[in-house]
């Protein structure tokens, strides 16, 4: 015990300042629910679901709970079932063998529901479409996140890191400047 | 065919590897097999290809492994008769890969136990096989119902939980069925292929430049050893020799790999036995070495680094004296860390006798990487087969015969530690000159193997060049192919809450599978 706490000692607070919210992510025509959002303000619960990546956004995913981003301490926390979930992380492309189960964990959120696309390959389809398919799809796997569900926020990058992943998500929770101005 | 004969009767392909390849008839193919498997050999990998557009039917390919090298075999298939024998008899972790081979190119291992379709669910008709060339890829068919059957156990009190594909952590999705008495698994069975997006068929609309991209995208965790695999095979096809910084540039990458993925592992599996400390300190020395990477090589995970006839990155005697300093933190650290780890008793109450896999078992089943190394098959091509630079490094392989999760965290230990060492030896020595020699057009019909050491094991590319510097068809192969299976019987006997644990243990990749 004594050790545990020497080396936590040691080590000190590693949390940075975390980036601010990056309104660029947001889709188009995808208009957030400002009025239930403030409601939501930071203590948002998110249900991630790989529908078909490499497995590279889901390690920038997991950076996010190291101390140095700490995401926990912004009040923002990953949650095992999509019943507690606010906000549903996806990562993709979307494979045909994942597209029901997709929709069922989309299905099971209570409303309001956020959706957030991460990588390049939830937000077009990425390295894993063929160019002459324009939304992505073939024979195993309907391409982008949007073309099975709705999404709020597009977070490219391959992966995005955790900064960027922060800026999308915190995007998704905050109201917009232009918004509040109306 | 006695198996002394095949490397002076085969030829020997061009490149890094020590690998021959040879087409053979189906009484050599059955017996080479045999005497591989008698010899305490091992199977890396079998895919098919279709190659109806040269008037040759389908050809069926293994990748086998014996302590001279590899040998691979090209079995030809009669587009009339699509069969060829079953040899998950001799290889258990065969099954899967022959119900792959069925699923997308419908050939038929004739005898085999296990006739379910494997990474077909219902997004294609069991008569359509995607590898066919007569298939479009972009085509999409009416989803059928997924009507897989589980083997069902049954008696007093026997129940199932099935698990997945959505899993409850930021995870990969599979389905797990256990059957249980109690909190005691009597036995699970895994159902993977939810990832399936078609990346072998998207190969085959790639030339061999556009490939390396998608290679390192296989499995993002081992986009490194992906690559260099990827790489070796084309550098074989075309005869190309890479520069000699360039391979010593490429192992610093791949061993930075294996350092950021054990120490996630390490963290991880301290969570999983309520260490949370252990969690919150590894990874911030994972993060360390992530924005070290970023910092020099332009990518926290070193994606599209290692490219064909080099690499893509550079290091200066700046950038060495900073990753040397870093390194020296991260040793101290790991002391410390591995000392309380060593003795927090409840932590090591949940590692030990846990998911315990015998070394008989592993060899029967055929565990390989770093959870055969943990139960005792010591195999790590690093030191068996080196390529340079391992060739002038010793690679000192860790192995240990108890099994369980406690073995597999002090591999994992051992070999963060051997990587250190590794990079400062290669650091210290760092060969002068280019970073990328030219690659030449590939020719036609050529076959070029890639066989690298990752993280979690031997990595397989094997490439069959196409037209016009194309891909003919492309198999890259993950050693969770061989593992997954034998995850199934390491959990049998324990508790269900130790199974997060186990299978973090092993850590095995789930797109690297489903393809």
């Amino acid at each position: 015990m004594y050790q545990i706490i020497r080396q936590i000692l040691k080590t000190g607070i590693k949390t940075e300042t975390p980036p601010q919210p990056d309104h660029a992510l947001r889709v188009d025509g995808q208009q957030l629910q400002e009025k239930i959002l403030r409601h939501i303000g930071r203590a948002l619960a998110i249900r991630h679901v790989d529908a078909g990546s490499c497995n590279g956004c889901e390690l920038e995913i997991h950076a996010l709970n190291n101390a140095y981003y700490n995401i926990e301490g912004l009040g923002i926390k990953f949650v095992a079932s999509p019943r507690h979930a606010d906000m549903l992380l996806v990562t993709g492309p979307v494979s045909r063998h994942m597209e029901t189960a997709l929709k069922r964990t989309y299905d099971a959120m209570p409303e309001p529901r956020l959706v957030v696309a991460v990588g390049d390959c939830g937000c077009t389809g990425g390295i894993f479409s063929s160019a002459n398919s324009p939304g992505g799809e073939n024979y195993a796997s309907c391409g982008k996140i949007s073309n099975v569900i709705p999404v709020d926020v597009a977070i490219p990058g391959c992966p995005p890191t955790p900064v960027a992943l922060l800026q999308g998500i915190l995007a998704a929770v905050s109201v917009s400047t232009k918004s509040e101005n109306t | 065919m006695k198996l002394e004969e095949f490397t002076s009767r085969f030829n020997k392909l061009p490149g890094a590897m020590p690998i021959w390849h040879g087409i053979v008839d189906v009484a050599q193919f059955r017996s080479l097999c045999e005497q591989v498997k008698h010899d305490g050999g091992k199977l890396v990998a079998l895919w098919g290809s279709d190659e109806s557009a040269s008037g040759a039917g389908y050809a069926l390919h293994v990748a086998l492994v014996t302590a001279a090298g590899m040998l691979c075999l090209t079995l030809p298939v009669s587009a009339e008769r699509p069969a060829y024998p079953d040899i998950s008899d001799l290889f258990p972790g065969a099954g899967r890969m022959q119900r792959a081979v069925v699923d997308l190119l419908g050939l038929h291992a004739t005898g085999a136990d296990d006739q379910r379709k494997w990474l077909r669910h219902g997004s294609w008709p069991g008569n359509a096989h995607p590898l066919r060339k007569n298939f479009d890829g972009n085509s999409v068919s009416k989803t059928e119902t997924d009507a897989y059957p589980f083997i069902t156990v049954s008696g007093d009190g026997v129940h199932e939980i099935p698990v997945g594909p959505v899993h409850a952590g930021t995870i990969e999705p599979g389905h797990f069925r256990f059957s249980i008495i109690g909190d005691r698994v009597l036995r699970l069975e895994e159902r993977l292929g939810y990832k399936h997006k078609g990346i072998e068929k998207r190969f085959e609309s790639m030339t061999l430049e556009q490939g390396a991209k998608l290679a390192g995208r296989i499995s993002g965790d081992s986009t490194v050893a992906y690559a260099w695999a990827y790489a070796q095979a084309v550098e074989s096809v075309t005869a190309t020799a890479p520069p000699p910084r360039a391979l010593a540039l490429r192992a610093v990458l791949l061993e930075l790999e294996r350092i950021h993925n054990h120490l996630g592992d390490l963290g991880y599996l301290g969570n999983d036995v309520a260490l949370s400390f252990g969690f919150s300190q590894f990874w911030i020395l994972k993060e360390d070495v992530l924005r070290l990477n970023g910092e020099l090589f332009g990518h926290r995970y070193l994606m599209d680094r290692v490219v064909p006839g080099g690499v893509a990155c550079d290091l200066d005697h700046r950038d060495i004296e900073r990753m040397l300093q870093l390194f020296d933190h991260l040793e101290q650290e790991i002391r410390i860390l591995k000392d309380i780890y060593d003795e927090h008793a409840g932590a090591q109450d949940r590692f030990l006798t846990t998911g315990r896999v015998t070394p008989d078992l592993a060899a029967q089943l055929g565990l390989t990487g770093l959870p055969g190394r943990a139960s005792g098959q010591a195999w790590d091509m690093r030191a068996q087969f080196p390529c340079t630079p391992y060739d002038q490094l010793e690679v000192r392989m860790a192995t240990h015969r108890n099994g369980d999760v406690a073995a597999r965290v002090i591999v994992r230990f051992e070999e963060v530690m051997e990587s250190l060492r590794l990079i400062r030896l290669i650091l210290a020595e760092l060969p002068a000159g280019a970073l990328r020699a030219t690659v030449t057009a590939a020719p036609e019909h050529a076959l070029g193997i890639g066989w690298v050491e990752g993280w979690r094991g031997e990595i397989l590319v094997a490439l069959h060049t196409g037209k016009n510097n194309g891909i003919h068809r492309l198999h890259p192969h993950d050693p969770s192919w061989q593992n997954w299976p034998v995850l199934e019987h390491a959990i049998i006997g324990n508790i269900v809450p130790d199974f997060p644990l186990i299978n973090k243990s092993f850590n095995l990749s789930y797109c690297g599978v489903d393809l």
